[in-house]
């Protein structure tokens, strides 16, 4: 620490912070643009200008830039010295000559980190009357907008794009006063984070096109505290709502998960919720009419009257509305919902995490390694933040190379002129990977070589762990180098996950992990859904076991939750065990196919309307709320199955208790928030901000009264502008806003520093404590991938955009759908006789035609693998690691459009 | 799905191009490095960089169409239109500018008869303005080809077309 004096009062801030960074964590208002607490300085934009005094008799003192200079032990600066405010004032001016006027129309306005900042220094009236420089504008894809002329050309855009995010197609072109900011032509953005710019841009040069649609201010949303549920790292979101309608998405700061930003299928994913394919209302077959009434008694005949019922739980339904279904059917008739493969995957899972004695880290925490194994993920598609993470981690050799040289660690700019040092980042996938530009070696192979090599490298490790045989010398070289480089790593990490669905690479990951040397080792794997890791600690039995208790007469009722069984089981056996089961309820969100074969469907809320517990990949229970009540007669699928008859429960948090005391592993979920509904002297928390307007018109063309607003029993939230906003946890505050900071920048008043934990801690609740004990290694080493002549195996790639179910359903992602192609290795593509796009017959071993589709040549993908995107209802008839036979198709029968007259 | 299989040798480059700039390439250890360099080459043999050619260099260079875009704009004498056989550069920064800049780039037009960044109708000449040239002490200046005229007077066109 060192104190120094600011404007006269002495303060204690950290050593070797910068001066605007410690400024702010004081909680002073100093303005700036460039600087980002994730990014560093870049001393740009010349706005964080202070005086800084040479000794306690300087009367004079030096303007200087707050964000590039370093803290001292006795300092003395001012913040308001008439200099450095004047300073302040023509700056912004400047930068703000060619800004045009257009706040009304801009979909920045309101939460605006320029129009903030040009209000604190007091530049309130233009003086500059020459011309303006304009641009024109590009299209940027589906995601963003691009409007150039308010460009005050910070610099943050490409600094977190390119240099933080490492996406190369948007850069800066120009010079002096004619800098524009943009691709090399119109095309869609690349890079999977770009959403971020539409907050770490200061102003409205980018902003979110998804919202621009149905676009609202930010002070007339209503917003909750959520988690996205779009992959299992369980990013932290602040989704917007206005007239029953999801807006957008934007991050929520979390200091051990997200941070500061989101990729972007968390963000623009959301489309679902107000999707056509919604289900609004129940239904019951055969009947045109119901209300909820009918649906509920329905429900209820059915359960009372059924031999024995069945319940099927779902990794993407809450931890509460699995347990309801679970004490509904009974423990023994509770089913996963997952099929054998990920099942068994998700229990060796399970049993690591909690037994394993290796921690799994926050992704604040992967930033730190040393070192970094990935096996068998490409994570940009499979766990997309994580990629972002990792991605600083390779920096971390070039920080202790700035360390060494005392360069601090905020000196952005100097930090990156040391060069291309990177820690070493290693990847065993199926196939390349978007994190492949930063790794330091890379080795492709099918799932069962990649468990192979990463047994050897716990072997060179650790000579009693188990050794494969028949490597090649290249596969133990390779081996060798990695196993040195995580040896000598202080803070390795081994990242792996359920992608190669192959329980050999958890294991191979769980050996070398085992086998590292260092004490602050970390191990981490990434989960197909968002509640995957919960819902397997609920240990139910997997689907198969539903569909074999049906199909032998054992029950003949089953009620789904929120769980589509074509996209986890073969059609052939989902269709025999519905048609088998005398009744079939399904409650869900969206329309799908089990859907559409029950015979009760009752119409759940999703994660925007009703509020749950998830488990993260980590092990982090986190609690979402409703952003807004769910249209009648939708509900909660938690209440559904709970408020049938005399039930124990009649309030979500007496649900989360009786989870929490079922499960031992779960006992602490119920910390995951605040239980009580009435936290701050009986108000709650208000999901409108002070400003909300229109509350008393916005249903005059229905009714002209203002009716009553809804209630909310079950959270600490209330659906109105009324309320407590003082001593609420940041981490419950639904809208971050402080006086004078409009823009998502005023979370820095909410950090214990800036760029550091929550004031009152993160949400959530580890689950996960250090055991301190181990498993024993595992020795089961499969066979290596022989391809067989003239068969291939399917691999499920995910893909960020094409793989998740509900996101898949957002029509912006629509447009960044990939191709529908299959990828095949050259040589395999060669001795097939196609070429990149040829269509190509694929069929099941006994040569009955299953699919045809275009070819797409991958090099990096090992011969005899056939490669199609993960979760694509279109490749639906195909299976990881199915044998397929594959023919050359004949071209597509043109239309003879030259037909003779 | 991933990028399909890459494109034919950098198309839109010559031989003589494509030799001349890896021989530039092979003195750095980042070939991104040759990104001036190359972009001059291009010139040398079009006196401009088209789309293509810079599309064809960057794929050449291993960097995206947006990074060496990023170069090619930041350079005044890197011509990303077409320009004439000779470019004028008549400086426009404070001292020149003080001493008449703009009034010496008017009588050039006048004279060629183009607008600025226009190549005159014979081809030869196009005008345009650039950043100081470090003769100050002899302001205005101007830029010709690659020869500098310094003390320019009202009687530019005379001084520097010899008519």
């Amino acid at each position: 620490m060192a104190r120094i004096e600011i404007d006269g009062q002495s303060y204690d801030v950290q050593d070797g912070d910068n001066l605007l960074s410690s400024c702010l964590s004081l909680g002073l208002d100093l303005p700036y643009f460039c600087w980002h607490p994730a990014m560093g300085s870049a001393g740009a934009c010349r706005q964080c200008a202070i005086i800084q005094y040479k000794d306690a008799e300087d009367q004079r003192g030096r303007l200087v830039m707050a964000c590039m200079t370093p803290v001292k032990e006795a300092m003395r600066i001012s913040i308001d010295a008439e200099q450095a405010r004047q300073f302040r004032s023509d700056n912004i001016e400047l930068l703000m000559t060619n800004h045009p006027h257009d706040c009304p129309v801009c979909e920045e306005g309101g939460e605006c980190h320029l129009q903030d900042m040009t209000v604190m220094t007091g530049h309130t009236f233009r003086r500059y009357r020459g011309r303006k420089r304009t641009h024109n504008n590009q299209n940027l894809g589906p995601f963003i907008n691009h409007e150039m002329n308010r460009c005050i050309a910070c610099y943050r855009c490409v600094r977190f794009y390119d240099e933080y995010a490492g996406g190369k197609d948007l850069q800066v072109l120009g010079m002096h006063n004619n800098v524009y900011f943009g691709r090399f032509e119109d095309g869609a953005l690349e890079n999977e984070f770009s959403g971020n710019l539409v907050e770490v841009c200061p102003t409205g040069v980018f902003t979110d096109k998804t919202f621009s649609a149905r676009y609202t201010r930010k002070w007339d949303l209503q917003t909750a505290p959520s988690i996205c549920i779009h992959c299992s790292l369980g990013c932290n979101t602040a989704p917007g709502e206005r007239y029953g309608e999801l807006r957008r998405i934007i991050n929520r700061y979390h200091g051990e998960i997200n941070g500061y930003f989101l990729c972007d299928r968390g963000r623009f994913g959301y489309g679902f919720v107000n999707s056509q394919k919604r289900i609004v209302m129940p239904g019951i077959k055969g009947q045109t009419e119901t209300t909820a009434e009918i649906a509920e008694n329905h429900f209820r005949n059915l359960l009372k009257y059924a031999k024995s019922v069945i319940g099927i739980g779902s990794p993407r339904a809450s931890l509460e509305a699995n347990f309801a279904l679970r004490s509904l059917v009974g423990e023994a008739n509770f089913f996963l919902g997952l099929e054998d493969a990920e099942h068994t995957l998700l229990n060796a899972i399970v049993e690591i995490l909690f037994n394993g004695g290796i921690r799994s880290p926050s992704l604040r925490e992967t930033e730190q390694a040393d070192a970094v194994l990935i096996m068998g993920e490409d994570v940009t598609h499979s766990a997309p933040r994580l990629a972002l993470s990792l991605r600083q981690a390779v920096r971390n050799a070039s920080f202790d190379m700035a360390h060494k040289m005392h360069i601090p660690l905020w000196q952005d700019a100097a930090i990156r002129q040391l060069g291309p040092i990177r820690s070493p980042l290693f990847i065993a996938s199926i196939c390349s990977t978007r994190l492949d530009d930063v790794a330091t070696g890379t080795y492709q192979g099918s799932p069962d070589d990649i468990a192979r090599f990463g047994f050897a490298i716990a072997h060179c490790l650790d000579e009693s762990a188990a050794e494969p045989v028949d490597l090649s010398e290249d596969e133990k070289s390779l081996a060798r180098s990695i196993a040195k480089a995580l040896k000598q790593a202080q803070r390795p990490l081994i990242v792996s996950g359920t992608s190669c669905l192959s329980v050999a690479v958890i294991q191979a990951a769980y050996n070398v992990a085992k086998a590292l040397p260092a004490q602050d080792k970390q191990l981490t794997f990434t989960l197909p859904e968002c509640n995957s890791l919960g819902l397997a600690i609920m240990n139910g039995r997997p689907l198969q076991q539903a569909f074999d208790s049906i199909n032998d007469g054992l029950a003949d009722t089953v009620v789904i939750l929120e769980n589509d069984l074509y996209r986890r089981a073969s059609h052939q056996s989902v269709d025999g065990f519905l048609e088998k089961a005398a009744h079939v309820v399904v409650i869900d969100n969206l329309e799908n196919q089990t859907v559409g074969r029950a015979e009760l469907v009752l119409p759940a809320a999703t994660f925007a309307e009703s509020e749950g517990t998830l488990v993260n990949n980590e092990g982090r229970a986190q609690r979402y709320f409703p952003v807004y009540p769910a249209a009648d007669p939708i509900r909660g699928s938690w209440q559904w199955l709970t408020r049938l008859e005399n039930s124990q429960w009649r309030h979500h948090h007496a649900l989360t208790a009786a989870c929490a005391s079922a499960f031992p592993y779960l006992a602490a979920i119920v910390h995951a928030a605040p239980q009580t509904d009435n936290i701050i002297k009986g108000s709650k928390i208000p999901r409108q901000p002070h400003r909300y307007s229109g509350r008393t018109a916005m249903h005059a063309n229905i009714k002209v009264s203002e009716p009553g607003q809804p209630q909310d029993m079950e959270t600490p939230f209330a659906f109105s502008m009324e309320g407590a906003m003082a001593h609420v946890q940041p981490a419950l505050l639904p809208v971050i806003w402080a006086p004078g900071w409009n823009s998502n920048q005023a979370i820095n008043k909410f950090q214990q520093e800036t760029g550091g934990h929550l004031r009152d801690g993160d949400a959530g609740a580890r689950l996960i404590k250090p055991s301190g004990s181990h498993l024993p290694w595992f020795g089961h080493i499969p066979p290596a991938f022989e391809p067989e002549p003239g068969l291939w195996r399917i691999m499920s790639l995910p893909h960020i955009f094409g793989s998740e179910e509900l996101s898949l359903q957002s029509t912006p992602l629509a447009e960044r759908l990939p191709d529908l192609c299959v990828l095949l290795n050259p040589q395999d593509a060669e001795s097939l006789g196609v070429d990149p796009g040829d269509p190509i017959e694929i069929c099941d071993p006994a040569r009955n035609f299953l699919l045809k589709f275009p070819v797409n040549i991958e090099k990096t993908l090992p011969r005899g693998l056939l490669g199609i995107t993960a979760g694509r209802p279109e490749f639906q008839p195909l299976k990881f690691l199915d044998q397929v036979t594959l023919n050359k198709a004949n071209p597509e029968q043109q239309p003879n459009s030259e037909a003779p007259l | 799905m991933k990028e399909p299989i890459e494109k034919p040798d950098f198309e839109g480059l010559s031989l003589a191009e494509i030799r001349e700039i890896k021989a530039g390439m092979s003195h750095y250890e980042d070939k991104t490095a040759a990104s001036i360099e190359a972009l001059k080459i291009i010139q040398k043999h079009r006196r401009w960089v088209s789309d293509e050619c810079l599309v064809a260099v960057a794929e050449l260079l291993e960097m995206s169409s947006a990074q060496l875009e990023g170069v090619a704009t930041f350079y005044n004498l890197i011509y990303r239109q077409p320009v004439g056989k000779t470019v004028i550069h008549y400086c426009n920064s404070v001292t020149c500018w003080m001493l008449g800049a703009e009034d010496i780039s008017e009588r050039l037009c006048r004279y060629l008869n183009v607008e600025l960044g226009e190549i005159s109708a014979d081809g030869e000449y196009t005008v345009l303005p650039i950043v100081c040239l470090g003769a100050c002490d002899h302001a205005p200046v101007v830029l010709v080809g690659d020869k500098l005229k310094l003390d320019v007077t009202e009687n530019a066109v005379n001084e520097i077309f010899g008519r």
